[in-house]
């Protein structure tokens, strides 16, 4: 084998040397055939005849170490790459498609690889399970979670980390500037539990997850902030940071595969992670706890559901005083990516269909090449290549092509794996480990080798069906169509214009679905609207401290010019959550049956900051303290809920110690846009400390980003420690709350549109082709009288015939498909007429103009010319 | 030139022994081989240069012959080959079988 490998390396050597060695026998046996006394120059012929045809004897000797295959692929690639230069046209669009075909392919694939192909970047990823209490994105209980750890049998471990940690609650101070954390609480053996081993030092201690939970002692970086704030220094492990004013230590890195915030929260980095003190009995108390857990060798998610849900029941019983509890077990890879998976498949589906686009698009090019290279392949055939060696020889042609195509294909797919990659803003779990690997490298490859056989093999079927007599006629290119092979075209170019119309709908639908989500009143005005987080770094010790901090702020900022209004909120829409139960005083509610509601702690100037609609009664003002009475603000789900046709303003809810309602707002999208807002509830800030963080809102006349540095400057002589590098504007907030449906939209809008435009230059171009070889007959046509309006009548009907056709057959289709986008859509259904009818009007209007340019070419066409042409 | 004599075709697989049996007399380039099959067999076999040089090719691949280039008898650059001690082996057991198997056609045919 290696001696094979040697003599295949030095080829070209040995080609030389096996020629000369050659040379030399029939040299011999001419001085032999003189020595019989023939003269030499007969002597020569003869030894050459009789030594036959001295390249088909090398290539034959030489096939011994050469694969006889290779040698002709190698034939056939030369011939392919000479042919390119000589058609650099067609070979540059032939690749220019390909590759764009191949590039967004292999971007999808990407994509979708790393979204639900690709294990989750955990040990043994298939044992882990996220477990939630009743809805989909419930946490439990600290207390529950440790009982469940202890009692079951299913689960090798249990880990959680608190649900209630905020962009921004951790405040880094005395290494360099101080900034805002986003901090993760977590259990002792979350790591573990997921097998994630820290890349420098170690995980925490039992000891560091026992302290106060408002001073950890402890904590863990992330690969990321590692590198951004302490430039990978190896050195940091062990160094005594401090972490809201109290010391803490970094105990160790996080290895960079180990992305917390792409699986669990995507769309917000995540900086360090704390020990959780669940010892602690100041720790927020409630529904905190999000819990993974990892299945014991054997266990299966069904046995835990069951084991767990009887767990449950025997806790509820035993601790009335706790939250009801319904554990609820999923696959966490289910759980991760199932969200995102019917997106996923429609992206998968739509470029699917724009590569058989491309596909067909290359081969109805290819077919029309055909007709002026007939001459060549007959020429071929004569000199003695087979059926199969044609076929061959032609589907080598389109790979290679498909191939050069591929390989700007990757080129497009690293770039746009690494915008995708990039795109932070999208809340897409595990988007940012989208990269080009070596699956990603084969699906390319296959993908240019299938759509090279599969554009190829039509035209390639045709040339090898070429008949001799046929193709070496000179009969001029007028006869060359034939009936069958102008109808195979048209089917092509209806198949195009069929996919296209798919995609076309399915882009429409989506981008219908997504004009109304952005018309979806979110209750609030994001335009000219901000929020910057102001926790002062001292400790606010008591009501009154912190309302005169509260005063000092407001006053100062809303000094600054081109202020409109300013307030102060704990929990900014479509981002913050946090709920409580509540009640109208008065009420009995059956348990489980008791509303509840989200809770918002926010000041006077509020509500005009964020542009949230006052309805009834008044909102909150200066005079709102810790003495007067204890008062509340609700929105209109909240008092319709628990105040169904009465007057709300003026009633009492026992939550909270009791409040009095003194105004209702307009609800506030809470979750998403796309779902209704729920109860809402707010409570002035300077009545209570129960909050965790403080969000100036300001409303400004200019854009906000001009108001940020003075608002800074007003603050600094209050708090000179403020971190400021966060400025949320609120659009910035409605435009994370749509971007999973923005990036659908504009990657589907990108796919169909790329769609369109190749259906139209397939129409172009059979049109066209048609009309060029008609030339003659439109000559005659012309020189008897037909008018060029006719004739562009003609070539137009035509055009549009084929259109209404792929159409019909597009529209047919996506009506049948339609429901895979069923889930996806938001206002419209499925068979919106609305979009069925703009996709038809827009597909016939590319058709019509599409077939008007060559009928306008060929109605300028000179009878006595086209008369004269053959 | 005399009347050319009735081409027979060698039995496939046969070139291979005879071209290693052919060297077992020393090297010789390819022109030598082809004539010294014709001379020994009377101008019974003759080798087509169409399968000498890629048997040649083959047995060198297989490692059973070597050629080296040198000199021939009227100072020509020549290919020649020589016989491997690996060709030795391998034409002692290609000579067993070949006997076997003509043995046994023979006995078939009724020539024995």
């Amino acid at each position: 084998m290696r001696r094979r490998l040697r003599y295949w390396l030095h080829h070209g050597e040995r080609q030389r040397l096996l020629w000369e060695e050659m040379q030399f026998h029939i040299e011999s046996m001419t001085e032999d055939l003189v020595a019989h006394g023939m003269c030499e120059q007969e002597a020569r012929a003869a030894a050459h005849r009789k030594f036959g045809n001295m390249t088909q004897q090398s290539e034959q000797a030489r096939s011994t170490w050469i694969a006889c295959w290779l040698s002709d692929l190698a034939q056939d690639l030369r011939h392919s790459f000479r042919g390119m230069r000589r058609d650099a046209g067609f070979a540059a669009f032939t690749i220019l498609i390909a590759g764009l075909g191949i590039g967004a392919s292999s971007t999808v694939f990407s994509v979708v690889n790393a979204l639900l192909l690709r294990p989750l970047p955990f040990r043994d990823p298939a044992r882990l399970v996220w477990l939630t209490n009743g809805g989909d994105f419930t946490a439990i209980q600290t207390e529950h979670y440790s009982d469940l750890r202890e009692l079951n049998r299913s689960f090798s471990d249990l880990a959680g980390w608190c649900a209630y940690y905020f962009p921004g609650d951790h405040e880094l101070t005395g290494a360099g500037e101080p900034e805002r954390l986003t901090s993760v609480p977590v259990t002792q053996n979350f790591f573990e539990v997921l097998g994630v081993q820290p890349m420098l030092g170690r995980q925490f201690t039992t000891g560091e997850s026992q302290g106060k939970y408002s001073a950890p002692p402890a904590m863990l970086l992330t690969y990321n902030f590692w590198r951004s704030r302490f430039a990978s220094d190896p050195n940091v492990v062990g160094r005594r940071l401090t972490l809201n004013n109290t010391p803490a230590t970094v105990v160790g890195v996080l290895p960079a595969s180990f992305d917390f915030a792409s699986v669990f929260a995507p769309g917000t980095p995540v900086d360090i992670f704390v020990p959780w003190p669940l010892t602690d009995k100041a720790k927020p108390s409630g529904n905190t706890m999000k819990v993974v857990g990892r299945l014991k060798p054997g266990a299966t998610v069904r046995g835990a559901q069951a084991e767990l849900a009887m767990l449950a029941k025997q806790l509820e019983s035993r601790h009335p005083e706790r939250n009801p509890i319904a554990p609820r077990l999923a696959l966490l890879e289910q759980h991760v990516s199932g969200p995102v998976s019917p997106a996923l498949f429609v992206l998968a589906c739509a470029v699917g269909v724009v590569m058989l686009i491309v596909c067909a698009n290359l081969s109805n090019l290819q077919l029309a090449r055909l007709g002026a290279r007939q001459k060549e392949i007959a020429l071929r055939s004569a000199l003695g290549a087979g059926h199969f060696r044609l076929l061959r020889q032609m589907l080598t042609e389109s790979v290679a092509l498909s191939c050069c195509g591929a390989l700007l294909g990757l080129v497009l797919a690293e770039a746009g794996t690494r915008e995708v990659a990039h795109l932070h803003a999208f809340n897409l779990p595990l988007l940012e480990s989208v990269r080009i690997d070596g699956s990603a490298l084969l699906f390319t490859f296959l993908a240019a080798v299938a759509s090279g056989v599969v554009f190829g093999l039509l035209p390639a079927l045709r040339a090898s069906s070429i008949s001799l007599r046929e193709g070496l006629q000179d009969a001029g290119r007028g006869s060359s169509g034939g009936k069958r092979h102008a109808w195979v075209r048209d089917g092509l170019v209806v198949a195009e214009l069929a996919f296209a119309c798919i995609l076309l709908v399915g882009a429409g639908l989506l981008i219908r679905s997504f004009l109304r989500v952005l018309d979806v009143n979110p209750g609030f005005q994001p335009e000219r609207a901000a929020a910057l987080r102001i926790d002062p770094s001292f400790r606010l010790s008591s009501l009154a401290r912190q309302n005169s901090f509260i005063d000092d702020v407001l006053n100062r900022v809303r000094a600054v010019p081109g202020m409109v209004a300013a307030g102060i909120t704990d929990a900014l829409p479509l981002r913050d959550d946090r709920a409580w139960a509540v009640a109208a005083a008065g009420q009995i509610y059956a348990k489980g049956h008791q509303p509840e509601s989200f809770v918002r702690v926010v000041t006077d100037g509020y509500f005009a900051a964020a542009g949230i609609p006052l309805r009834f009664g008044r909102e909150f003002t200066e005079q709102d303290r810790a003495s007067s009475e204890r008062v509340v603000v609700v929105n209109e789900t909240f008092a319709r809920t628990l105040w169904p046709g009465q007057n709300p303003v003026g009633q009492m809810i026992t939550t909270d110690k009791g409040r009095r309602v003194v105004g209702v707002v307009a609800d506030v999208s809470h979750a998403a846009l796309e779902a209704a807002s729920g109860l809402e509830m707010y409570l002035p800030m300077r009545q209570t400390g129960d909050y965790a963080d403080m969000q100036l809102v300001v409303r400004t006349a200019l854009p906000p980003d001009r108001l940020a540095a003075g608002i800074r400057t007003v603050l600094r002589p209050i708090d000179p420690n403020l971190p400021v590098r966060e400025f949320v504007t609120f659009q910035d907030l409605v435009d994370k709350a749509v971007s999973p449906r923005r990036f659908l939209v504009m990657l589907l809008a990108g796919f169909a549109g790329f769609a369109l435009v190749l259906a139209s230059l397939g129409i172009y171009a059979v049109i066209s082709f048609s009309v060029s070889q008609r030339t003659q007959e439109i000559g005659i046509r012309m020189a008897l009288g037909a008018s060029a309006s006719d004739l562009q009548r003609r070539i137009v009907l035509r055009t549009l015939g084929l259109a209404l056709a792929g159409l019909a057959l597009g529209m047919a289709a996506s009506r049948a498909l339609g429901s895979a986008l069923d889930s996806l859509l938001f206002g419209i259904t499925t068979g919106d007429p609305v979009t069925y009818i703009e996709v038809g009007t827009l597909l016939i209007l590319v058709a019509a103009i599409a077939g008007y340019i060559p009928a306008w070419k060929a109605s300028r066409i000179d009878p006595i010319i086209a008369l004269r042409c053959n | 030139m005399g009347s050319e004599k009735p081409k027979v075709d060698l039995l496939p697989g046969t070139l291979d022994m005879l071209v290693l049996k052919i060297l077992m007399r020393g090297r010789f380039h390819g022109y030598a081989i082809a004539q010294l099959i014709q001379q020994l067999s009377d101008d019974l076999l003759r080798v087509e240069e169409g399968s000498l040089y890629p048997a040649l090719q083959r047995l060198e691949l297989n490692g059973w012959i070597d050629g080296e280039w040198g000199l021939s008898a009227n100072n020509r650059r020549a290919r020649f080959y020589n016989l491997t001690p690996a060709g030795r082996k391998h034409l002692s057991q290609e000579s067993v079988s070949y006997r076997q198997v003509t043995g046994a056609v023979a006995r078939i045919m009724g020539f024995a």
